[in-house]
């Protein structure tokens, strides 16, 4: 039987008491542990939380850069920037999206199509957000608006920046656009230096030069609670807060010359095909031309999927720049230069003539090289053979010229590799040797050079092609009698503040060696005989400047061996291109020049009128005399 | 001054001071209410700048401060053996509203703990915080100490029948609150250390089976407790600003109404169960210094009075009051400086809020009028 207990007040009292001391030192224990954890917090980690809180308070907004215009060599706008109306909504402030976005469709100013993308945007932004729901209103959509605002809380106009192209489609290929960052363009910038910015360069000079253009973008610091929403005290407190002007891009002055760039358009204009015109003194561009072109001012708008779409699937590739990215046999072109190299290896005497009966065979074969419309020219030298573009002279000529020195001579005319514009997206085209035949074929059998593939070289025709950017390149150091310039479109840059100009200097690529001054003589003198009694007679006639020029046709459709090429008879694409490259006064050249219009049939029909009008343009004043030179 | 010297005639005497026969008379503890009165005072301070620069919020605060006097005074005035005799009926009473809440109750925030008395809403649970030391004391007043094997068992099932009702409410920190008011009890009677080592493994035990039983959102909450930052924007948010504000305050604190994080909403419950954080944030290690001072002077003048009373019953529930009060601070400034799960107590008589400041000051009243009725043998 256990002890009967017996409550003792006195010791209860002594261990209450007791037990009391120990609650008290574990209560020193405790607030010991939390002032440690206190010390810790805001003696040693102090300055860590200071940063953290710093962080969450202060947010960087970014103020983006004006981007900088580029104009003509004159001075002429060819992009600007331009404040765009836009609608924005704040949702918080909105009683009844839905409704209200009934009613915008019943005015007219959202499309009913794309009520359910917009109802997207807004259900993901946060509240005090404006969120843009229609872009680049047109003056009356914000008249129509205004006459409606009362109607729709929570809805405004704003402005934005967009980039403005005032000519259109005019040089667009030289120019390229702007349009949203993606991705992609994501890979290649500072994401920091464009927290702000929207739009960037896509392509052309608007691509190529984009760090220019684009300048620096500053800040300013905003106060903003956990919410995100900006505030301009906290609590009692008014913050210092940073703020960095920004930097605008520079402006970019061009070669182009848009009174030239104009007339080459208009010239070309309701055919597929490209002009290029040089200053062969400096290889500024003067001219640009690829056509059919676009509205650059689309994508920097935001382009839908049905424009971007049209634009793509048009059989007539307005997308594509013909002028660095189209290679065409060069035709007739690369007679020039083909005589060049036979007079500097000595492979041809100039006065020596042959006869031309419209038939060329290889010794042992029985393949007919035939005349460009089975033409019989008859006795002809070499300057008869470059102005009426004998093809049974020049089959001869490559045939004992060979394929190997013709590669290694035309090679420093820029043929086969890009000549170095300063936009990007260039193709370099093909100067076929063979060496490079090793290389393009897989198949041994493929891989041997035929002896008729280099009599084909001898018409530029055959694995031979050429960007209509090359050969205005060709034209250019034809017209300087052996002097290569990098061709160019960005000859200074523009201070947006002062407008002090920085130029950029041209830049010499050396000079085609070993051709005699006689030589180059005799070659243009050709060329002169071209627009004087050859194949563009027709076109040089009355010109009150003496021009070098010659046409060239390139065959899309090869026509079989036993008939006869028939332009009515078979359909407008499969048709021969029509080349002219030309360069002119022809004694002290300050233009040259590469016309190409796809599918124009002959080079004298088709290209070489183009040419002269955009000479005329160039060299001519108001009264039709020839400018002097500068 | 309590006391001051009397001298009539050749007799000098020592007696109360005017201001100490009127505290006497009301049966108030002048130290106690001194450091009760500062805490509050204090803590209005604060509540003005962590509500956002309301005072409206400090006027509600303020009357929920003259209800709680009210109660503290009224219970000062209650006899303790009356407040012993009544004691069953206290619990049983307040354990058949639990229930009623389980059934009946009015959700708020996701938890089912209050009772919408129209006029205004009442937490049985908050009684329960009072009524369950008292229980365990007014069972233990008769038996000898300390408490016998039998006895914990009974004890054990006064404490965990309303604690379970509190848990599936759920509630932890309240529930916790009020295991730890009994538990004090039971401790403060005398229980030897090994059993508390073997209650210490069996709660271990407990907690890994009661794991199993646990809410997602308070499994969250151990877990990033353990690492808040595995969840920064979810469940540890709470104790990564909390901690940005305590940290980035430094020694001296932003100053009054700056907070960055308080002022600009970085840190969630700024006015109710995070108003620690905002302390350390503007007043720095020195507030945050000043405050745990007072609190401590606080506890430790009722653990002074605990011990001054002469019964069992008084001596147990005056203790048990005491060091809750200081469980309350501690598991709020620990959970505010990351080093305990954020279970929602607030950080007594600062914290915004009516319940938890009433419940409070009432306990103190019971305390009051348990020293205030000690015999007062040998003087």
């Amino acid at each position: 039987m256990p002890a009967v207990r017996i409550k003792d007040h006195w010791r209860e009292q002594r261990l209450f008491d007791q037990r009391a001391i120990i609650a008290a030192v574990l209560i020193g224990l405790a607030t010991l542990g939390l002032l440690t954890r206190l010390y810790l917090l805001q003696v040693v980690r102090h300055d860590y939380y200071s940063d953290l809180s710093q962080g969450n308070r202060v947010r960087t907004e970014p103020i983006p850069a004006a981007r900088g215009l580029i104009l003509d060599r004159n001075g002429e706008v060819m992009a600007g920037s331009q404040p765009a109306y836009q609608l924005e909504l704040v949702p918080e402030e909105v009683p009844d999206i839905d409704d209200t976005m009934k009613r915008l469709v019943d005015i007219g100013l959202v499309a009913a199509d794309d009520v359910d993308e917009i109802e997207r945007t807004i259900d993901s932004s946060r509240g005090f957000d404006s969120v843009p729901i229609r872009l680049r209103m047109s003056d009356e959509d914000v008249a129509r608006f205004a006459v409606h605002r009362f109607e729709f809380q929570g809805l405004d106009i704003k402005t934005r920046q967009t980039r403005w192209y005032p000519n259109g489609d005019l040089a667009v290929h030289a120019l390229g656009y702007v349009g949203a960052i993606s991705e992609q363009d994501l890979k290649h910038i500072d994401r920091a230096a464009y927290s702000g910015t929207s739009l960037i360069g896509k392509l052309g000079v608007e691509s190529a030069y984009e760090t220019q253009l684009h300048g620096t973008n500053g800040f300013r610091e905003v106060l903003v609670n956990a919410s995100g929403r900006s505030v301009d005290r906290q609590g009692a407190f008014v913050p210092e807060l940073k703020t960095k002007a920004p930097a605008a891009g520079a402006d970019l002055v061009l070669s182009i010359d848009l009174k030239i760039q104009r007339v080459a358009e208009s010239a070309l204009a309701g055919h597929r095909g490209a002009v290029v015109a040089i200053d062969p003194n400096t290889g500024d561009v003067l001219a640009l031309a690829s056509l059919p072109g676009f509205d650059p001012t689309l994508f920097g708008r935001g382009i839908t999927a049905s424009e971007y779409g049209a634009l793509q699937n048009d059989l007539d590739k307005p997308l594509l720049n013909r002028a660095l990215r189209g290679t065409y046999p060069p035709g007739s072109t690369i007679k020039p230069g083909l005589a060049l190299a036979a007079l500097t290896y000595h492979t041809v005497e100039p006065e020596t003539r042959k006869f031309c009966a419209g038939a060329f065979h290889l010794p042992g074969s029985a393949h007919v090289f035939r005349e460009y419309h089975n033409e019989k020219h008859g006795w002809v030298d070499l300057d008869d053979a470059i102005a009426h573009s004998c093809d049974v002279y020049f089959y001869g000529l490559a045939e004992v010229l060979g394929v190997d020195r013709i590669a290694t001579f035309l090679a420093p005319f820029g043929f086969g590799r890009p000549t170095g514009i300063d936009i990007s997206g260039e193709r370099p085209g093909i100067l076929p040797s063979r060496e490079w035949k090793q290389k393009a074929f897989a198949k041994p059998a493929d891989q041997i050079w035929f002896p008729g593939e280099t009599v084909n070289f001898g018409i530029g025709q055959g694995y031979l092609n050429v960007t209509p950017l090359q050969l205005a390149h060709y034209a250019s150091i034809l017209a300087t009698r052996g002097k290569i310039w990098k061709p160019r479109l960005v000859m200074a840059y523009r201070d947006p503040q002062n407008g002090q100009m920085k130029p950029v200097p041209p830049q010499s690529e050396g000079e085609v060696q070993g051709v005699t001054t006689e030589d180059w003589a005799r070659v243009v003198h050709g060329m002169i005989g071209v627009t004087q009694h050859g194949t563009a007679a027709a076109i040089g006639l009355h010109a009150p400047y003496v021009f070098a020029g010659k046409t060239g046709t390139a065959q899309v459709f090869t026509v079989a061996q036993n008939e006869r090429y028939n332009a009515s008879k078979i359909n407008e694409r499969l048709r021969d291109h029509s080349w002219f490259i030309a360069f002119a006064p022809a004694d002290e050249p300050r233009i040259a020049i590469a016309v190409l219009q796809e599918n124009g049939g002959a080079g004298a029909s088709a290209a070489a009128p183009i040419a002269r009008k955009v000479l005329d343009a160039y060299l001519l004043d108001a009264d039709g005399k020839v400018k002097p030179a500068p | 001054m309590i006391y001051e010297e009397v001298t009539t005639g050749s007799r000098t005497r020592r007696t109360l001071t005017g201001a100490a026969r009127v505290l006497f008379a009301l049966k108030i503890d002048g130290p106690l209410v001194i450091g009760l009165a500062l805490i509050s005072a204090f803590g209005l301070v604060v509540l003005y700048s962590a509500s956002g620069q309301s005072g409206q919020t400090v006027v509600r605060e303020v009357g929920h401060l003259v209800l709680g006097t009210a109660a503290m005074l009224l219970l000062a005035q209650v006899n303790p053996n009356f407040l012993r005799r009544s004691t069953p009926w206290i619990y049983l009473a307040g354990c058949f509203l639990l229930v009623v809440v389980a059934v009946f109750g009015h959700i708020g925030m996701g938890a089912q703990r209050w009772l919408d008395l129209k006029i205004f809403r009442f937490q049985p649970s908050e009684l329960m915080k009072i009524a369950v030391p008292m229980m365990c004391a007014w069972y233990l007043h008769e038996r000898p100490l300390p408490p016998s094997p039998l006895s914990l068992v009974v004890l054990g099932v006064i404490v965990m029948v309303p604690v379970s009702l509190v848990v599936v409410q759920p509630d932890l920190g309240t529930a916790a609150l009020i295991a730890a008011g009994g538990a004090l009890v039971i401790i403060l009677a005398g229980l030897r250390f090994r059993v508390i080592a073997a209650l210490a493994a069996l709660g271990a035990v407990g907690a890994w089976f009661g794991w199993s039983f646990m809410h997602d959102y308070q499994r969250k909450r151990v877990l990033t407790f353990l690492d808040p930052q595995t969840d920064p924007l979810g469940a540890g948010y709470h104790i990564i600003q909390s901690q940005i504000a305590i940290g980035s305050g430094g020694v001296f604190g932003k100053g009054w109404m700056n907070g960055s994080q308080a002022q600009l909403e970085f840190l969630p419950e700024r006015s109710t169960d995070f108003i620690f954080a905002v302390i350390g944030e503007e007043f720095g290690l020195l507030g945050l210094l000043v405050l745990l001072i007072l609190y401590v002077f606080v506890v430790s003048r009722a653990v002074f009075l605990a011990t001054q009373t002469q019964d069992t019953f008084a001596r147990l529930l005056a203790g048990s009051l005491a060091l809750t009060f200081f469980v309350y601070v501690f598991i709020n400034a620990g959970m505010v400086t990351g080093l305990l799960p954020v279970v929602g107590v607030p950080l007594p008589l600062v914290s915004y809020g009516g319940s938890s400041v009433v419940t409070l000051l009432a306990g103190f009243g019971i305390l009051m009028a348990l020293y205030s009725r000690r015999k007062l043998i040998g003087s």
